[in-house]
């Protein structure tokens, strides 16, 4: 699904990426690991398409719609409430049964009760449980994750265990991580970046 | 159909962003109406109306810009604007939806300022006021397309208004035109092409904007 050759990638002089080589089938889950600035979130925004590379070639086998991208940032609105987000990125994504899966998810992820406050009231983990909600929204088929288990608390760390394992079958994940033995046990690749 | 339920969904989002911060429209509206009580206490009474005329749109288009400045803060802010562009809804979309946001909050300021400006100087016509509308059109077009590429860099403020007030010039001289002589329809038309063109320049190039 992923097949990268001789990537890299320049920041004008700085160069964040050089020869990265990867081939990750569908159905695998790939992990990438690497101290700060080795460029593992650079290399997931190359998968995600929010970045191109400066050399080499990357092929995604997925369309937009079936890209779930977590970022550093959750990618929502402070000012608008956990629903008022996920609606929005329910009808930009056409996501079918919007309500319901909407309302699934963020009673699954433990929002449900504060849907309707802004996310600015927010504690970090509540914000990065509902960035989860937004990746998972429209079922994608291939999920990017950086660092996912960020500001999460145990029960949030378990509530994302859990997911990862239901879905680990049937989807395509490339996630970053500086806890490797986290997600060791659905891993089929591993990329160590230096 | 999609497509413009993808642009109500953003621009409303856009409106209820700044009816809950109200971190753009108080601004602007405070600043338009600072300019004029200035501009009253600075020209000599002798002034002529067609100098007023012309402080009238140099007060539009830098309250336009103060608008512009704002128009992406929540997007960048949280980084959502790669949110948005990774949806599989068209991206020409995002900038629609922001261009009538900003009109709103442009259009809502001239609400009270054209009146402002009848009160410390002299009356507003219809044909100025079509001139303000047509030229709203071409500036939160052209604006929001300049500030979609300005957000992503570093000297964002500094990159706005030196890419939109060169491009502003065309809207100046048509709203300016029409305020001031007795037939203004050709400057009307002028203001109307370049609105037409504009838009579908920048509805046409703004996914190449936000794609690195």
């Amino acid at each position: 699904m992923i097949s990268m050759h001789k990537l890299g990638k320049s920041y004008g002089e700085k160069r964040v990426l050089r020869d990265v080589d990867l081939e990750l089938p569908r159905g695998g889950f790939a992990v990438v690991t690497g101290p700060n600035g080795s460029g593992k979130t650079t290399l997931l925004r190359i998968c995600a398409g929010l970045a191109l590379p400066s050399v080499g070639e990357v092929h995604v086998d997925a369309e937009r719609a079936e890209v779930g991208y977590l970022g550093h940032e959750p990618l929502v609105y402070r000012e608008l409430t956990a629903l008022e987000n996920l609606e929005l990125y329910g009808r930009l994504y056409r996501v079918p049964e919007r309500r319901e899966r909407v309302g699934m998810l963020l009673e699954r992820f433990g929002l449900w009760d504060v849907r309707h406050e802004r996310v600015a009231s927010y504690s970090r983990g509540m914000t990065q449980r509902l960035a989860l909600c937004r990746v998972l929204l429209h079922d994608p088929a291939l999920l990017v994750l950086d660092e996912p288990y960020t500001a999460l608390d145990s029960q949030g760390a378990e509530l994302l265990d859990a997911q990862l394992g239901e879905l680990r079958d049937e989807r395509t994940f490339l996630v970053s991580t500086h806890e490797p033995v986290r997600v060791e046990r659905f891993a089929t690749a591993q990329l160590a970046l230096a | 159909m999609n497509y413009l339920a993808d642009v109500r969904a953003l621009a409303r989002k856009d409106l209820l962003l700044e009816l809950r911060a109200r971190d753009t429209l108080p601004a602007m509206l405070l600043f338009v109406v600072s300019v004029f009580v200035v501009f009253h206490f600075s020209l000599p009474s002798s002034s002529s109306d067609l100098a007023a005329n012309g402080l009238l749109w140099v007060a539009i288009v830098f309250t336009a810009l103060l608008g512009l400045g704002r128009a992406f803060v929540p997007e960048r802010e949280q980084r959502v604007f790669d949110g948005l562009v990774l949806a599989p809804s068209d991206r020409s979309a995002i900038w629609v939806a922001k261009s009538i946001a900003t009109f709103t909050f442009l259009a809502l300021a001239e609400l009270l300022a054209l009146p402002v400006f009848a009160l410390f100087f002299h009356g507003v016509d219809g044909t100025t006021i079509a001139a303000v509308l047509l030229a709203d059109v071409g500036i939160c077009g052209v604006g929001t397309f300049v500030g979609a590429m300005a957000v992503v860099t570093r000297a964002r403020d500094l990159l706005l208004p030196l890419l939109f007030l060169p491009l502003a010039i065309p809207i100046l001289i048509g709203g300016v035109g029409a305020s001031v002589v007795d037939a203004p329809g050709r400057y009307l038309a002028f203001l109307g092409l370049y609105d037409a063109l504009f838009a579908l320049v920048c509805w046409a190039a703004f996914e190449y904007v936000v794609t690195e």
